[in-house]
């Protein structure tokens, strides 16, 4: 079984989802669940939290790049934080870097949020 | 530079769906580690081998668990070849083009990248299909 975890929480306007384990195509659609119930909420200001994902692979990106315009058309984003070297390689294969924020801690990532009300 | 001589092959043959995907890996660290192969090179090889098997499950067997996926692992010096073998429907994701990773995100596209991300992390793909209606794709890995 794919030891995978998500879960959202919010600190103040903004909601963060933490990710664990493995992200890939038999555990993506959990995190798509997650982003559902976000859009569903009307919640658009989104930091994802990679502390604890030791993997992903393109399903999961794919993910992001699933939900990515609906939030920005709502005034949101999808930022990404706290990532692990290899997780980040792969991201930076699919030329995320152009196209995402990513920051080195959640702080951060929420601090630009808060900046631009 | 350590003695490279390792040589051995193995097997594994799994039903056609995602929830084998995290034993499929398994099964590639395993072999890898066998081999004295870095981590970094490891972590390569195992994407590559979830992004077949993932295309496997999608493309050839379209998301039915019954199809088999056989896999199979060859070390001979510092080569590690990965062979994967479907008898589902007729696949080719050569034929498709290499995205335009830019326009891909624009579009929301999101097939196609598992095939662009298998070409950037090995050294060799190669598509093949093989008498009695099966897909075969060769993946090689230099160590």
């Amino acid at each position: 079984m794919a030891d995978f975890d998500v879960n959202v929480r919010g600190v103040g306007s903004v909601n963060i989802i933490d990710l664990k384990g493995y992200l890939d195509a038999h555990t993506a659609p959990d995190l798509e669940n997650a982003f559902n119930g976000l859009i569903e909420d009307q919640k658009f200001k989104v930091v994802v939290n990679f502390d604890d994902l030791n993997y992903i692979s393109s399903a999961g990106l794919g993910v992001f790049m699933a939900y990515v315009e609906t939030i920005r058309e709502n005034k949101g984003d999808i930022k990404f934080s706290n990532m692990k070297e290899n997780v980040y390689n792969i991201f930076d294969l699919l030329g995320f870097p152009m196209l995402y924020e990513f920051y080195p801690e959640e702080n951060d990532a929420i601090k630009k949020f808060d900046e631009l009300g | 530079m350590a003695d490279k001589k390792h040589k051995f092959e193995k097997e594994l043959v799994v039903k056609s769906s995602t929830d084998n995907l995290s034993s499929i890996r398994d099964f590639i660290r395993n072999l890898a580690d066998n081999a004295e192969i870095s981590s970094e090179t490891t972590g390569k090889i195992i994407l590559a081998v979830d992004e077949a098997c993932t295309n496997v499950v999608k493309h050839a067997y379209k998301y039915s668990p019954e199809g088999e996926i056989k896999i199979k692992v060859k070390v001979a010096g510092n080569k590690f070849t990965i062979t994967i073998i479907d008898e589902g429907a007729y696949f080719n994701p050569e034929q498709v083009p290499e995205p335009d990773i830019k326009e891909y995100h624009k579009q929301r596209r999101v097939g196609g990248l598992g095939m662009f991300l298998m070409k950037k992390l090995m050294d060799e793909v190669t598509y093949t299909s093989l008498p009695k209606r099966k897909n075969q794709v060769v993946m090689v890995k230099y160590f």
